[in-house]
């Protein structure tokens, strides 16, 4: 699919500037990235309209300032909110991406269990060695209930699908890259 | 006290009998067996499907559908406090937690003696007389902490229902301005009379002529409706006539059915005249069943005179009977083929339209449903002809309109007015000083700021099935929006997802709202989804849920301002919270285990 992009906007004193976009996980399986790869040759396109931060592709650990940012996957824990926060307070623009993004998806399903049975099930009850739930401060607590982002931050877009589509994602994107209202519309806009 | 549960045995044949085991009935079945069983058991459940020879599963969904059948035991006093704003701004809300407290309950909760459970309902349609409350289904109305303290201690006593002293079941009729409809003698049988020597093709004439429109709402002509129902080629027609009253704070039909049932009933006779159907239905409200006595003698009164049955006035060739059916307690009954549905002993879901009901209603048949006060205008229409009718009102909305009158007024009850009144001579005429909103055709239509009083109530302009819910100085309009929230999301029937979501999502925000969480974030997406589900939901209920929400933001912004919290957004989760119990197991309270409140 070929879709048209004018170039970003540009100021009058500076030069044409690349958008700045990052790309995170929360808790998902990574399968929303995985569309994005679908992009295939069309990557090479979207490397000359935009200027990646902190995304697996780049492996930059915080972002920076962005115009976009796209999140995949759920909130579940503590580190989650943290990123979460980072990528709020530094993209102009938040997407989320994909169902566990929009809706808090699969790894909702454990919302009818309780954090703490879970913890006890899992690292107390079975045999083999331990039997203590694992305290080190490295690693993230887990909240009480899966959350979509929008319920911790604010958020601007959303793309449902599981995953989204490589050509869903690549008109969402160049929609906000062109300064288009970005829609989807059948057979694009799906939620499986 | 406690009386043995009857067995199933005992009471389900006579019931299935009664209704000639015919699964169309389940909804009234269900019914009658919650009334002797107190609520719908499993076995019962499966019995009657089994009986009925239909899948457990289509009882089950009716049972779950509507909010007055149980499928738990709801105590052997069941109070429901109607909770419509009207209500509220009578002060219902401290009434409710003193009864709770007197009875040690929570909402919803049934005494641990079986005896009473306590609980929140819709609009009951007492809205002149609040504040109101059911109790097995009977009224009780112009609730004091008195009277509320009375009702405990005959709860507690456990007399029956039916030897409580009458006069708290009184329920007034309040006209408080009277013109054709409710002013004029009306002697019953004159009106059927005229249409018998006009002559059907010329009574639907007549009919078009007066230009006479639906008074639930939507404001279809009449005539319109009948002539294709008339012409839909059909062996069987049925009239329905609509008493749902269910739109908060609308309660003229109740009055007309109360004290005008002849006129109701010779409206529907004379529609089946007109169309040639010989059947009629009356779908009435759950809420009003207390009126089920009355109606049914009024029915009886009318056969023996010769105006119901067969032969009516002497006419070979014209039979006609009426039927009552009650709902069970959903709004979304009141949308005609919901209504339908629920007639045909389903859940009360919107059927697709088209096919419209004048070609494929009831049991797939040709059905004229109609409102309440319509039918009574057609007669009207029958004795003074269509010229002398359309001489009232306005061009497009001819003829008077009732009016149920609620809220910060003097004479709070019913108007009757021509149409193209303005709204600024109903307020003078029921005592209201100082408005500073009208809710105009109840939680599903149009708010008014004072600038706005000279309009005028008329489908030209502000069109209306009745409900005017008046607001005094110092009323908070975010709190009739919020009461409209809950409402909404109570009532969706759950079909489509525009509502079904929604409406919840719209609650939620608004509670949120409410809560001092609020930012402008939620007042944007309330606006977005208002136009969602305006434009993509299934049915008006949903169509018009924003409606409240939208309007209030428009003209009472400062309501929703002083309860906005001034940044970007605030979870409505206490992230720090969500965190406790993982923090706990893992026995840590390190930072890393915190986190911090800032978004």
């Amino acid at each position: 699919m070929t879709v048209s992009v004018p170039a970003p906007h540009s100021g009058p004193a500076a030069g044409p500037r690349k958008l700045k976009v990052a790309t995170a996980s929360l808790s998902g399986c990574f399968g929303c990235h995985m569309s994005l790869l679908d992009l295939d040759e069309r990557l090479l396109q979207l490397a000359e309209l935009v200027e990646f931060d902190r995304s697996p592709i780049t492996d930059i650990k915080h972002c920076g300032p962005c115009d976009v940012g796209l999140i995949e996957g759920s909130v579940c824990n503590s580190e989650n909110v943290h990123v979460l926060r980072e990528f709020r307070s530094h993209c102009k623009v938040l997407i989320a991406f994909g169902a566990c993004a929009v809706a808090g998806g699969l790894p909702a399903m454990r919302n009818g269990l309780d954090v703490g049975d879970c913890l006890k099930e899992i690292y107390c009850d079975r045999v083999g060695p331990g039997g203590l739930i694992p305290n080190d401060r490295e690693l993230p607590l887990l909240l009480d209930k899966v959350y979509p982002i929008n319920e911790v931050v604010r958020v601007d877009y959303f793309i449902p699908g599981c995953p989204p589509s490589g050509d869903a994602i690549w008109k969402y994107l160049t929609d906000v890259i062109a300064g288009r209202m970005p829609r989807l519309e059948h057979p694009m806009l799906r939620y499986d | 006290m406690t009386q043995p549960t009857p067995s199933l045995d005992q009471v389900l044949p006579p019931i299935l009998a009664r209704h000639g085991n015919d699964p169309t009935r389940l909804v009234q079945i269900l019914r009658d067996a919650q009334d002797q069983l107190e609520y719908l058991a499993p076995d019962t459940v499966t019995a009657l499907a089994r009986a009925l020879n239909i899948p457990r599963t289509r009882v089950e969904s009716c049972v779950e559908f509507y909010a007055f059948l149980h499928d738990q035991p709801r105590g052997r006093f069941r109070i429901l406090f109607s909770d419509n704003i009207t209500d509220r701004m009578l002060g219902n809300q401290a009434l409710f937690e003193h009864m709770l407290k007197r009875f040690h309950l929570a909402p919803g909760q049934v005494s641990e003696d079986g005896l009473v459970s306590v609980g929140l309902t819709s609009c009951t349609g007492m809205c002149d007389q609040g504040p109101a409350l059911l109790i097995n289904n009977m009224p009780i109305t112009r609730l004091t902490p008195r009277r509320v303290d009375e009702i405990c201690d005959l709860v507690q006593s456990g007399l029956p229902l039916a030897d409580w002293p009458s006069h708290y079941f009184k329920v007034e009729d309040n006209i408080r301005r009277a013109e054709v409809l409710l002013g004029s003698g009306f002697r019953s049988g004159d009106a059927l009379r005229a249409a018998l020597a006009r002559g059907p093709e010329a009574m639907l004439a007549e009919l078009k002529r007066s230009n006479l429109r639906g008074r639930g709402g939507a404001g279809f002509t009449t005539g319109v409706k009948w002539e294709l129902c008339r012409k839909a080629r059909a062996d069987i027609r049925y009239i329905v006539c609509n008493a749902d009253e269910g739109e908060p704070g609308t309660f003229k039909d109740r009055v007309l059915l109360q004290s005008f049932a002849e006129r109701v009933f010779e409206g529907m006779a004379l529609a089946g005249f007109t169309v040639g159907a010989r059947q009629g239905l009356l779908y009435l409200r759950a809420e009003y069943q207390y009126m089920m006595p009355h109606l049914l003698a009024v029915l009886e009164r009318m056969r023996a005179a010769g105006l119901l049955g067969r032969a009516i006035l002497g006419q070979v060739d014209f039979d006609f009977d009426i039927d009552i059916h009650l709902g069970a307690g959903a709004y979304v009954c009141g949308e005609e083929t919901a209504l339908i549905e629920s007639l045909e002993g389903k859940a009360g879901r919107p059927r697709i339209r088209p096919p419209f009901p004048v070609t494929s209603g009831y049991l797939g048949k040709p059905t004229v449903v109609n409102n309440v006060e319509t039918l009574c205008k057609a007669t009207e229409i029958a004795l003074h002809g269509g010229a002398w009718y359309e001489a009232q009102g306005t061009k497009q909305s001819t003829g008077t309109k009732i009016l149920s009158v609620a809220g910060d007024c003097e004479r709070p009850g019913l108007y009757e007015f021509p149409f193209g009144v303005h709204v600024s001579e109903v307020l003078a005429e029921c005592g209201a000083r100082n408005a500073i909103a009208v809710q105009v055709s109840g939680a599903s239509g149009m708010c008014l700021s004072p600038e706005e009083f000279g309009r005028r109530i008329a489908f030209e302009d502000v069109p209306t099935a009745g409900a005017f819910m008046i607001f005094g100085p110092g009323r908070d309009m975010f709190e009739m929006a919020l009461n409209f929230a809950d409402f909404f999301a109570h009532e969706s029937c759950g079909f489509c997802a525009p509502c079904r979501i929604g409406t919840g999502l719209v609650q939620k925000m608004m509670h949120k709202i409410a809560a001092g969480q609020g930012t402008r974030y939620e007042v944007n997406e309330m606006l977005r989804l208002r136009e969602l589900m305006r434009t993509t939901a299934h049915c008006g209920l949903g169509q018009t849920a924003g409606n409240a929400v939208f309007d209030t933001l428009q003209k009472f912004r400062p309501a929703y301002d002083r309860r906005l919290q001034d940044t970007d957004f605030i979870p409505a989760i206490d992230l720090e919270a969500a965190l406790a119990r993982a923090r706990a197991m893992a026995g840590r309270d390190d930072a890393d285990a915190h986190l911090g409140a800032q978004a």
